[in-house]
């Protein structure tokens, strides 16, 4: 929505109330209630949380449990249908990567990646649907001051996502190996010694190593996620300050070519996800 | 961008979307999926199966043809043969039969025909006599003269 005149918001107010969560939190006089702004949100600090970014999230899972539930009620052996095969050949594909890429038994992995693959997509999803449509719609007709609706461009979201799989990989890691080989892993590579000496003196060195490697490893899963999809969100808030004639000869290039980017950004976080726990579940 | 609650809520949220999927979802598709996929590789082995016995039955069809056209060329054949056989026979019987029919026929006219001289020698004779009457103008013992009759009558 182009505003040059005196009327609307100025650009940097459009890109800023564009960027904005609706944060329900706590003031710091006390009282809870919505921040006005990104600077009372920031104010809030830890205790709040994004109404926006949760409604859509739940949502969109809600919408991805509830569309392969009826799949999985109607499974039968026979000649599945057009829905039916759309749901089975997801699962299939997902089958196919966990085949190829994870090596130990687990019954979690399964529904854990189906999850992640056909959730985080929808949520990218939402990135396509104009920028101000449900914004307006809700401010409008709701009276909603801030709206994002896509909850991957909140890094709550994608970093809860990546660190509920960290904290996946450490307790397979521990169960799979021991808390002794965990340990183990950590504190014994890359540099080995036959030395006890040398070695005492490399464990620190290794350790400093390992957890850098750890730690960056949800890091980058969840900020890979929310970089990529926050960035095609904001260039095309920037397209939406164009005289609205022309928006369609940038926005429709890049809405196909984020069509690209949202199932890529789904199926790479699935992926790592698998290797990150094939990674858990594998002795050395 | 802060980090706030919303990281919580999604985490937990993020757990029971895959506890529902994990229970609700996975085990029937891939359940579903799996027990397909092994039907369609039975069935591909059956047909497999079945594609070789029509195989072998075609085979064994056209041998039973194979066998049947040699069969009915030999017994045609041999029909031929025989029919050939009797018409032959046929024909020799036909033949024979002619011949005797003939044969017979011949002797009774060789029969008759010397029956028939017979009694013209018989005739001649008592002609002949007559006319030697008639000639000589006297009686004439006919017995007396009989054997110069019979001589002449051989003699005819």
């Amino acid at each position: 929505m182009a505003t040059e005149s005196g009327h609307g918001p100025t650009s940097t107010e459009y890109i800023q109330h564009h960027l904005s969560n609706l944060t329900w939190g706590k003031h710091p006089d006390g009282h809870w209630g919505i921040a006005h702004g990104a600077e009372e949100a920031a104010q809030m600090g830890f205790m709040a949380i994004n109404l926006d970014s949760m409604f859509w999230s739940i949502l969109l899972g809600s919408l991805f449990c509830f569309i392969f539930w009826l799949a999985a009620r109607k499974a039968h052996t026979g000649v599945p249908s057009g829905f039916q095969n759309v749901c089975e050949s997801i699962v299939e594909f997902v089958d196919d990567v966990i085949k190829d890429s994870f090596h130990g038994k687990s019954d979690l992995i399964g529904p854990l990646s189906l999850t992640i693959a056909v959730w985080i997509f929808l949520m990218n999803f939402m990135d396509l649907i104009p920028v101000d449509f449900l914004p307006e719609a809700l401010l409008r007709w709701g009276g909603i001051p801030y709206q994002r609706v896509v909850p991957t461009t909140d890094v709550n979201v994608t970093m809860g996502m990546s660190l509920s799989v960290f904290a996946l990989m450490i307790f397979y890691g521990i169960k799979v190996k021991g808390g002794k080989g965990f340990m183990a892993e950590l504190t014994m590579h890359p540099f080995s010694s036959d030395n006890k000496i040398v070695q005492a003196i490399l464990i620190p060195i290794n350790f400093f190593l390992e957890i850098v490697a750890l730690i960056s490893k949800p890091l980058s899963l969840g900020l890979r996620l929310f970089g990529n999809l926050y960035a095609g969100e904001l260039i095309f808030i920037l397209i939406a300050l164009l005289p609205w004639g022309l928006q369609w000869v940038l926005s429709v290039p890049w809405a196909i070519f984020h069509i690209l980017v949202i199932v890529l950004q789904a199926f790479i976080f699935m992926m790592l996800t698998i290797v990150y726990l094939n990674m858990a579940h594998e002795q050395h | 961008m802060n980090i706030n609650l919303t990281l919580i809520g999604q985490a937990i949220s993020f757990a029971m979307f895959v506890a529902f999927c994990m229970k609700f979802v996975w085990p029937p598709l891939i359940g579903a999926l799996r027990e397909r996929q092994a039907t369609i590789a039975e069935g591909l082995a059956s047909a497999e199966k079945g594609a070789q016995a029509q195989e072998e039955a075609e085979k064994e069809a056209k041998q039973l043809i194979t066998d049947a056209k040699t069969q009915a060329s030999e017994i045609v054949s041999q029909a031929q043969r025989r029919s050939n056989e009797i018409v032959e026979e046929a024909k020799t019987t036909a033949v024979t039969e002619s011949d005797k029919v003939k044969a017979s026929a011949q002797a009774a006219l060789d029969q008759e025909v010397i029956s028939t001289r017979e009694g013209l020698r018989g005739e001649v004779s008592s002609v002949a006599v007559t006319a030697a009457e008639k000639i000589l103008k006297r009686e004439v013992d006919p017995k007396t003269h009989a054997s110069v009759l019979d001589e002449l009558i051989a003699k005819i």
